[in-house]
């Protein structure tokens, strides 16, 4: 196990690596959400007050 | 040939409705094939000959540049069908992929990076693919950027369309003008004319990863453009029975 | 006057003589753009070693990034003075092709910002210890490069027309747009002044030259058109 966590001393590069793709694909997740949460907030609110928007 | 179906999408509440349908199973699909891509890719994968595990580093890097390319290229596509038939879906469609495309674009120069440090013992190197990769970055931020100095919605989406139109012909351009110059990047290990030069126990994860970030792209997409479809959304009564039901994730 | 409507290529005639007149009458502006050009060029062996190996080294990529610049600089106002006062929707209104008026406006610009750095370009370039052998394969190269890049840059002067500030946004756009030009022309200038052949890279700066020409004008139409609304 620690040698695959090694990967034959490369391992700061792979897993940095990985990490950034990763959390990449996670941020990108959870900004889409964000984006629909917020949008369907805006709408209530404005839908509420009687705006188009 | 029956265009209804096509014609069916630029109904804001069929759109919705549809997205919100097949995001939560796209993203699903993505996230199993993404399972067995990494441990693919880290795990099954033999060592390479001359890079040995840095190698490793391929199954985020290629699928990430993959993806920026053809998020730019969907992106223009649906400015232009935006543009050229007035349909608004597809100008939400198109402001949904920007922020995306760019961030793929960040992780493949960003792994690209870390990737040379250890094969060219150099973070950067003025090589055709990252010179391009850089300015596909370039176009993304502009494209952004033109959107939000914009401030009339209707000529944001059509003057961002423009620009993705025309930089999607440059792309090409760019990328191989830049060739010209000595590169340091490998040739095309898997597309090239004469079959992958790469044994298939080291491809086959690879392009598990590209299915998997392929899938991820269009749950991504489709949720952000449903937010952008409620954003431009004037007050239609299915906007208050969607708001009216709880939403369910993604 | 004649009752019948002018052609296309009269009132693109017509156009171009205006806007001509109306530069020669307001120098400050494309003065600027040629003076900026000598100013950063003469920046360069200040700023570095006035070594002679060393400036005939960054001598191309000198001229090109001020060349860019310089233009960058310019297309600011290619529009800007007749959206103000209307005269670029009186354009559009006319019935005439939009196109042909666009591209009469662009070859004015580039007459009076392109040129004089065409012009100037080989003798920056001999300060910066190009032999002057160099010069006719530096005036081609620079010739086809200021006129993809009058022509590119038309495009995003047209998208940024009634941004506020819209300067920083339209060297964003533009750059992107015009990097084959300086990788082509920066290559061209480089083996001029080495006395290689550079036919290679010519043609290719006029490829790109022509497809601007023809890609370029309905583009930057198109954009002005929007940003109109």
């Amino acid at each position: 196990m620690s040698e695959f966590l090694a990967m034959n001393g490369y391992a700061a590069y792979v897993w940095s690596a990985f990490a950034i793709a990763m959390g990449g694909l996670a941020l990108n997740v959870w900004l889409a959400r964000r984006q629909l949460r917020l949008a369907r907030a805006e709408a209530r609110r404005k839908l509420a007050l009687g705006e188009s928007t | 040939m029956n265009w209804v179906w096509f014609h069916r999408f630029g109904s804001p509440p069929y759109f919705y409705r549809f997205a919100g349908r097949w995001a939560p199973w796209f993203l699903g699909i993505a996230v199993a094939l993404l399972l067995v891509g990494l441990y693919g890719g880290l795990a099954v994968a033999p060592v390479d000959y001359y890079q040995s595990d840095a190698f490793r580093i391929i199954y985020v890097h290629v699928p990430a540049a993959y993806l920026s390319l053809m998020t730019y290229t969907w992106m223009a596509i649906a400015a232009a069908v935006g543009l050229i038939w007035r349909i608004k879906i597809a100008h939400a469609v198109a402001a949904a992929c920007a922020p995306a495309g760019a961030s793929f674009t960040a992780v493949s120069l960003a792994t690209g990076m870390i990737w040379g440090m250890p094969t060219w013992g150099t973070w950067w190197a003025w090589d055709p693919r990252l010179i391009s990769q850089l300015f596909v970055l370039f176009f993304f931020l502009g494209y952004i950027a033109l959107r939000g100095a914009i401030e009339d919605r209707d000529r944001a989406d059509r003057a961002s369309a423009v620009l993705a139109i025309v930089g999607v012909i440059n792309v090409p351009i760019v990328h191989y003008s830049v060739e010209w110059w000595n590169s340091l990047h490998q040739a095309p290990t898997l597309l090239r004319s004469d079959g992958p030069t790469m044994p298939m126990s080291m491809a086959w994860p690879l392009l598990v990863m590209i299915g998997a970030y392929t899938f991820y792209f269009l749950a991504i997409m489709l949720m952000r453009a449903r937010a952008e479809v409620v954003r431009r959304e004037r007050g239609g009564a299915w906007l208050r029975e969607i708001l009216a039901a709880p939403e369910a994730s993604p | 006057m004649n009752a019948a409507r002018a052609t296309a290529l009269q009132a693109a005639v017509a156009v171009f003589r205006r806007d001509l007149l109306l530069a020669f009458r307001r120098p400050g502006e494309w003065l600027q753009a040629l003076a900026f050009f000598v100013l950063v060029t003469v920046l360069f062996p200040l700023a570095l070693e006035p070594e002679p190996s060393v400036l005939r080294l960054v001598a191309p990529a000198a001229l090109w990034v001020t060349l860019l610049l310089a233009s960058l600089l310019a297309l600011d106002f290619l529009f800007r003075e007749d959206a103000r006062d209307g005269t670029l929707e009186q354009f559009v209104l006319s019935g005439q092709p939009f196109t042909a008026l666009l591209l009469a406006k662009v070859a004015t610009h580039w007459l009076i910002t392109g040129l004089p750095v065409v012009l100037v370009g080989p003798l920056a370039a001999m300060s910066l210890g190009a032999p002057s052998a160099s010069t006719p394969g530096l005036m081609l190269a620079l010739l086809l490069g200021s006129v993809s890049l009058s022509l590119i840059g038309s495009i995003g002067a047209g998208l940024t027309l009634g941004v506020r500030r819209g300067g920083a946004l339209l060297s964003l756009l533009v750059l992107p747009l015009v990097m084959p030009v300086l990788v082509f022309g920066a290559r061209a200038s480089a083996q001029a002044m080495a006395g290689e052949e550079a036919t290679g890279a010519l043609y290719l700066l006029a490829a790109m030259g022509v497809l601007a020409l023809t890609l370029a004008p309905l583009a930057a139409a198109a954009a002005v058109r929007i940003s109109m609304e």
